[in-house]
C-alpha cells in the first residue's frame, strides 16, 4: 500500500470517528456510532500495517500483541460489572497513558525519527517526545491512583499534603529544568537521564494529583483523566508527524475537557479548585460553622418500608433520585422491578438524575439501562426538575448532596449555588439512607428535617425488596 | 410540675362533641399531662365517663370545679361569659374563638390574665400548621354529612342502576364552593354514585375536584378569586352576573345542591335566589352549609329543614354535632398536635412560644394581652425568593459556575490565543504548522460534536473515547519494523519490546472498549 494510500485511509478514519463521537448525541444511533468507531479503528489498523512503515518482519509481532491485549480486553469487557464502570474506564485510561510513555521512550531512542531534520525542526520533536511522554505519565498514575479510589482498595478520602501546592510547583520547575537539559544532550544516553527524571516527577505528580480529590469530585477526575488521554495521543501524533492520531488526540481530549467542565457546573464548582482538592476549602465551611443558628432542626419523620408502598400505590406521579448509594448497594434491579410494577398501574414513575449523580458521568443512567429500565423515563435535572410540585412522591436513593436545599437556601453553605433536584418540592419525598450522616460534602442535609420528608433508614437493596414485597401484597 | 388538662361538657344548645376523646387522653398523659373531664363531657359523642376513667382521665362531677382545677382548658365551641368567668386566673384555652367576632368575649379573657389559643386563628398557610387544623377536619365532617342530609331526604339513589324493573338514572350533584367542605362532599357524593358538578370562584381547584370525581364547572368570565390564606374574596359585579346565569343553569338541571360559600368576616354571598329553587324539579334538595352566617339560599331557614316550591331546603347549623364522634376524633387528634407543639420537652409543661410562627398565630391572648392578629407568618414559598440575591453573588465566587462569560473575560480569552498563535507562527516550522492547523481544527470539531451528546451517555461516551484513545497503537504499529536505512545504528530489540507492549496495552483498549460500549448500548431501551 502506498504512503498516499495509507493517508486517505487515515482520512476515511477520522471521518468515522467523529461520526462515532457525532452518533451518541441519542440512544437510537448510537450503537451505530459504536459500530463506526470500530470500523474506523479497523481500517486505521490495517492501513497502518499493511502501509509503507511496516515491513513483513513485524507482522508476527503485532498479531502476538494484538491477541494478548484484545483477549485481555474482550474478557474484561464481558466481565465488568456495571456499577464498576468507573473503575474500568479509570484503569483503561492509565493504559493510553502507559503507551504513550512507551512510544515517546521508543521514538526517543530511535535514530530514525530524527533523520534528516533541521535544528529548529530537532528542537520541536524533542519537545513533543518530553511533553508527550509528561502527559502519558501523570495520565497513567493518576488514572491508576483514581482506579484504586473508586474500586475502594485507596480510601476516598483526599490526602492534602502540607503546601501542596507549592509541592506541584516546585515539580513543574524541575520538569522545566529538566526539559532545558534535554534539549541541549549532546548524545541519546545523556538525553536518557533528563527524560527518566522527568517521567519519574510526572509519575509523583499524577499520584499526588488524584489523591489530593475526594471520592465526589470523581466524575471530574475521570473525565479529566479521559481528556488527558487524548492529549497525550495528541501529543504523540505531533512526535510521530501522524495527523490521524492528532486528530484523534485532539477529539478525545475535547471530549474529556468538556465532560469536565460539565461536571464541574453541575457542582457549581471551579475546575481549578476541583483539581487543587478538597472540598470546601474556599472559605464556604469556616463560615458555615461560625454561623452557628443556620443548623438545620427540627424532627425527623422516618417511614417503614410497608408505608413507603402504601404511598407509592396511592401516588400519581413518581420520581426516583438514584445516586451513588444505589450504585453501592447494586439496587437497580429492584428499583427496576418498583418501576415496572408501579407502572401497570398506570403510576407515571420517572427518574431524575443530577449530572454528577454516581462516580463518572452518566453513571446512573448505564446501571438503569442494565436493569432495563426505558430511557424514556430517565430525564435530566433540568428536564424533570419543574415536576415536582405535581409529584406525589419523590423517592431519593443513596444520593445526599444533590438533593439538598441548602444549596439553594443558605448562601453560607459550602455548596450554595450548586444545582440540586428539588425533591422537598413533591408531596411527600423519601429519602434512603443507611443513617443521619452527611454526604460527601460534609454539609448537613435540611431535607431530613422538612415536614413533607420521610427516612426509610437501611441499606437500600434490603429496603427496596421489601417495599417490592409490601407491593406486591 | 405537671399540668392538668380540663375537658369540660359543651354548653351549646345541640351541640354534641367533645374536646378530647380517650385514646387521645391517654397519649396526652404519655406527654406528661394530667387529664380531667366532667363528667358526661362525652355523652353526645358516645364516649362514656367509663371510657374516659380507663385512659386514665379523673372525671368531675361540676363543671365549676373542673375550670378551677385546671391548669388548661380544651373546648370545641366558643366559651361563654359564664364560662369564662369559672375560669382560673391566668389559665390557658385552647378552642375555637373567633376573636374578630367576639370582642367582649376577648376582653373578658384578657381580664382574666389568661393564655388563649384560638384554633381558628392558625396560619393554615404553614404545611407544618396542617396536622393541628381543626377548621380543616371540621370542615371535611360536615362535607360528607351534608350529602348524608342530603340523600336522607332526596327520594332516589345516588348512583344510576339498571334493574329489572326499569333503568333508574344517576342523580347530579352540584356543589358550590370547593373548599375544604365542599371537596369531602364532592368525594362523598361521587363515592355514592353520582354525577358531581363543582364550582369555585378560585380556578385553581379545578385540579382538586377532577381528582376527587368532579366535574368542574367554570364561570365564563376572567377574574382570579383567590383572597389568601385559602380563602375566597368578594367578586367584581360582572363576575357574579357570570356565576348567577351559571347557578341559574344548574339549577335547572341538577337534583342537588350543596352549597359552602364563605367569605371570611363577611355574611355568606347569596347565591341561590328563589326563583332558582323554583326552577328546580320538585323533589330536588338544597343543603346549605353556610346557614349559620346567612346561608347561600334566599330561603334557607337556619337549624332547620324547610320544603319550599316542592323543594327541601336543609340549613342545619349542626352538621358536625350529628356526626359528634367523628367530629370529636378529629378535633381531639388536632389538640394533640398542638399539644405536642406547645411541649416539646414531654414533661407536662407549655411553652408558648412566640418565635414559632404557628404558635404566634395561634396565640390571640397572651397572660392578659392581646396579640390578636398576629402579623402575617413567613410563607415558606417567600424564601428561596429572599435568598436568592445572596445566594448569586455567593455563587459568583466558586468561578464561571455556568454563567455566560463576560465580554471582558471572552475578550481575554481571544486575546491570549491571539498571542498563542502569533508566537506559534513566528518560530515554529512549517512542517509543525501543518500539524498544528489539524490540531486545532479538530479541537473545534471535537467540540462541537461533544456538546451534542446526551448526558445520558456520557458514561458510553468515556468508553468509546478510550476506545478510540487505542489510536496510539498507530505509533507502536510504525515503530516495529520499519524499512531500515542502511548506515544506522538502531537499538532494535529495545524499540520492538517497547514498541510489542505498546500494541499489546493498547489492544485491551481497543477491544475492550469499543466491546464494553457496545454491551452498554444494547442495554440502552425505550
Amino acid at each position: 500500500m502506498s504512503a498516499s494510500l495509507a493517508t486517505v485511509a487515515y482520512i476515511g478514519a477520522i471521518i468515522l470517528f467523529i461520526l462515532s463521537l457525532g452518533g451518541l448525541s441519542s440512544p437510537e444511533s448510537s450503537r451505530r456510532g459504536n459500530l463506526y468507531g470500530m470500523i474506523g479503528m479497523t481500517i486505521a489498523v490495517l492501513a497502518t500495517v499493511f502501509g509503507p512503515r511496516v515491513t513483513m518482519a513485524g507482522i508476527p509481532w503485532i498479531i502476538s500483541a494484538m491477541v494478548v491485549g484484545g483477549s485481555v480486553g474482550l474478557y474484561a469487557a464481558r466481565k465488568v460489572q456495571m456499577t464498576q464502570m468507573p473503575e474500568l474506564v479509570a484503569l483503561m485510561h492509565s493504559l493510553v497513558g502507559l503507551a504513550a510513555c512507551l512510544v515517546g521512550f521508543a521514538n526517543y531512542i530511535d535514530p530514525m525519527a530524527a533523520l534528516n531534520l533541521t535544528s529548529a525542526e530537532k528542537a520541536i520533536h524533542e519537545i513533543e517526545v518530553y511533553v508527550g511522554i509528561l502527559i502519558g505519565a501523570v495520565t497513567f498514575s493518576g488514572s491508576l491512583i483514581a482506579f484504586g479510589k473508586l474500586s475502594g482498595k485507596i480510601g476516598g478520602k483526599p490526602l492534602l499534603l502540607p503546601g501542596r501546592h507549592f509541592l506541584n510547583l516546585i515539580g513543574l520547575l524541575v520538569v522545566i529544568a529538566f526539559g532545558y537539559q534535554f534539549l541541549h544532550a549532546e548524545t541519546i544516553s545523556a538525553g536518557m537521564i533528563a527524560l527518566a527524571v522527568m517521567t519519574v516527577i510526572a509519575l509523583l505528580f499524577g499520584i499526588h494529583m488524584v489523591m489530593a480529590i475526594g471520592g465526589a469530585d470523581m466524575p471530574v477526575v475521570v473525565s479529566m483523566l479521559n481528556s488527558y488521554s487524548g492529549w497525550a495521543a495528541a501529543a504523540t501524533g505531533f512526535m510521530l508527524n501522524n495527523d490521524l492520531l492528532i486528530v484523534t488526540g485532539a477529539l478525545v481530549g475535547s471530549s474529556g475537557a468538556i465532560l469536565s467542565y460539565i461536571m464541574c457546573r453541575a457542582m457549581n464548582r471551579n475546575f481549578i479548585s476541583v483539581i487543587a482538592g478538597g472540598f470546601g476549602t474556599g472559605g464556604g465551611k469556616p463560615a458555615k460553622k461560625a454561623d452557628g443558628d443556620a443548623q438545620p432542626a427540627g424532627e425527623v419523620t422516618s417511614i417503614s418500608a410497608v408505608e413507603t408502598a402504601e404511598l407509592l400505590r396511592e401516588a400519581k406521579n413518581v420520581i426516583i433520585v438514584p445516586g451513588y448509594g444505589m450504585a453501592v448497594a447494586q439496587a437497580q434491579h429492584t428499583v427496576y422491578e418498583i418501576t415496572q410494577h408501579l407502572r401497570e398501574k398506570g403510576i407515571n414513575v420517572r427518574f431524575g438524575i443530577h449530572p454528577v449523580a454516581g462516580r463518572m458521568p452518566g453513571h446512573m443512567n448505564v446501571l438503569l439501562a442494565e436493569a432495563k429500565v426505558p430511557y424514556d423515563i430517565v430525564m435530566e435535572m433540568d428536564e424533570l426538575n419543574g415536576d415536582f410540585p405535581d409529584t406525589d412522591v419523590a423517592i431519593v436513593i443513596g444520593a445526599n448532596d444533590i438533593v439538598n436545599p441548602a444549596a439553594q437556601e443558605d448562601p453560607t453553605s459550602p455548596i450554595a449555588g450548586m444545582p440540586v433536584l428539588e425533591v422537598w418540592k413533591a408531596k411527600t419525598s423519601i429519602m434512603m439512607k443507611r443513617s443521619m450522616a452527611t454526604g460527601y460534602a460534609g454539609v448537613d442535609n435540611p431535607l431530613f428535617y422538612k415536614d413533607n420528608n420521610r427516612m426509610l433508614f437501611g441499606d437500600a437493596k434490603k429496603m427496596l425488596e421489601e417495599v417490592l414485597v409490601a407491593l406486591k401484597a | 410540675m405537671a399540668l392538668m388538662i380540663g375537658i369540660p361538657r359543651e354548653t351549646a344548645a345541640g351541640e354534641k362533641r367533645v374536646a378530647t376523646v380517650p385514646e387521645v387522653v391517654e397519649k396526652l398523659i404519655k406527654l406528661g399531662f394530667k387529664v380531667s373531664v366532667e363528667s358526661g363531657a362525652g355523652d353526645g359523642a358516645n364516649f362514656s365517663d367509663e371510657t374516659y376513667r380507663a385512659a386514665g382521665a379523673e372525671i368531675i362531677d361540676s363543671a365549676a370545679v373542673l375550670w378551677a382545677a385546671s391548669d388548661i382548658v380544651f373546648k370545641v365551641t366558643v366559651p361563654t361569659s359564664a364560662e369564662v368567668d369559672l375560669m382560673r386566673e391566668g389559665g390557658v384555652l385552647i378552642g375555637f374563638v373567633w376573636p374578630a367576632q367576639n370582642p367582649e368575649l376577648m376582653q373578658q379573657l384578657a381580664a382574666k390574665k389568661a393564655t388563649v389559643l384560638a384554633i381558628d386563628a392558625l396560619p393554615r398557610m404553614l404545611s407544618r400548621a396542617q396536622k393541628m387544623d381543626a377548621l380543616t377536619s371540621q370542615a371535611g365532617v360536615a362535607g360528607y354529612r351534608a350529602v348524608i342530609e342530603a340523600a336522607n331526604v332526596f327520594g332516589r339513589f345516588f348512583n344510576g342502576q339498571i334493574t329489572a324493573a326499569g333503568k333508574v338514572p344517576p342523580a347530579k350533584v352540584f356543589i358550590a364552593g370547593a373548599g375544604v367542605a365542599g371537596l369531602a362532599a364532592i368525594g362523598t357524593a361521587a363515592g355514592l354514585g353520582a354525577i358531581v358538578r363543582a364550582n369555585d370562584t378560585r380556578a385553581e381547584v379545578a385540579d382538586q375536584v377532577k381528582s376527587l370525581g368532579g366535574e368542574f364547572v367554570k364561570v365564563e368570565y376572567e377574574e382570579e378569586g383567590g383572597g389568601g390564606g385559602g380563602y375566597a374574596k368578594v367578586m367584581s359585579e360582572g363576575f357574579q352576573q357570570a356565576q348567577r346565569d351559571m347557578y341559574a343553569k344548574q339549577a335547572k338541571e341538577v337534583d342537588i345542591i350543596i352549597t359552602t360559600a364563605l367569605i371570611p368576616g363577611k355574611p355568606a354571598p347569596r347565591l341561590i335566589t328563589a326563583e332558582m329553587v323554583q326552577s328546580m324539579k320538585p323533589g330536588s334538595v338544597i343543603v346549605d352549609m353556610a346557614a349559620e352566617r346567612g346561608g347561600n339560599c334566599e330561603l334557607t331557614e337556619p337549624g332547620q329543614a324547610v320544603v319550599k316550591h316542592g323543594v327541601t331546603i336543609v340549613g342545619y347549623t349542626d352538621l358536625n354535632s350529628r356526626l359528634a364522634k367523628q367530629s370529636s376524633t378529629l378535633y381531639a387528634s388536632n389538640l394533640f398536635r398542638l399539644t405536642e407543639e406547645l411541649c416539646k420537652t414531654k414533661d407536662g409543661n407549655i411553652d408558648v412560644n412566640m418565635e414559632d410562627d404557628a404558635i404566634r398565630g395561634l396565640t390571640v391572648i397572651k397572660n392578659g394581652e392581646v396579640t390578636w392578629p398576629a402579623p402575617a407568618p413567613k410563607l415558606p414559598a417567600a424564601k428561596p425568593a429572599a435568598a436568592k440575591p445572596v445566594a448569586a453573588p455567593a455563587a459568583h465566587g466558586h468561578g464561571t459556575g455556568g454563567a455566560p462569560t463576560s465580554a471582558g473575560k471572552t475578550a481575554a480569552i481571544f486575546g491570549v490565543a491571539a498571542l498563542l498563535f502569533l508566537l506559534v507562527g513566528a518560530y515554529a516550522p512549517a512542517a509543525f504548522l501543518g500539524h498544528f492547523t489539524v490540531f486545532v481544527l479538530a479541537c473545534f470539531v471535537g467540540y462541537m460534536v461533544v456538546w451534542n451528546v446526551t448526558p445520558a451517555l456520557h458514561t458510553p461516551l468515556m468508553s468509546v473515547t478510550n476506545a478510540i484513545s487505542s489510536i496510539i497503537a498507530i505509533g507502536a504499529l510504525v515503530q516495529i519494523a520499519p524499512p531500515l536505512e542502511l548506515g544506522l545504528d538502531r537499538p532494535d530489540e529495545w524499540i520492538r519490546w517497547l514498541a510489542v507492549a505498546g500494541i499489546a496495552l493498547t489492544a485491551v483498549n481497543m477491544f475492550g472498549g469499543f466491546a464494553v460500549t457496545r454491551r452498554m448500548l444494547s442495554m440502552f431501551r425505550k
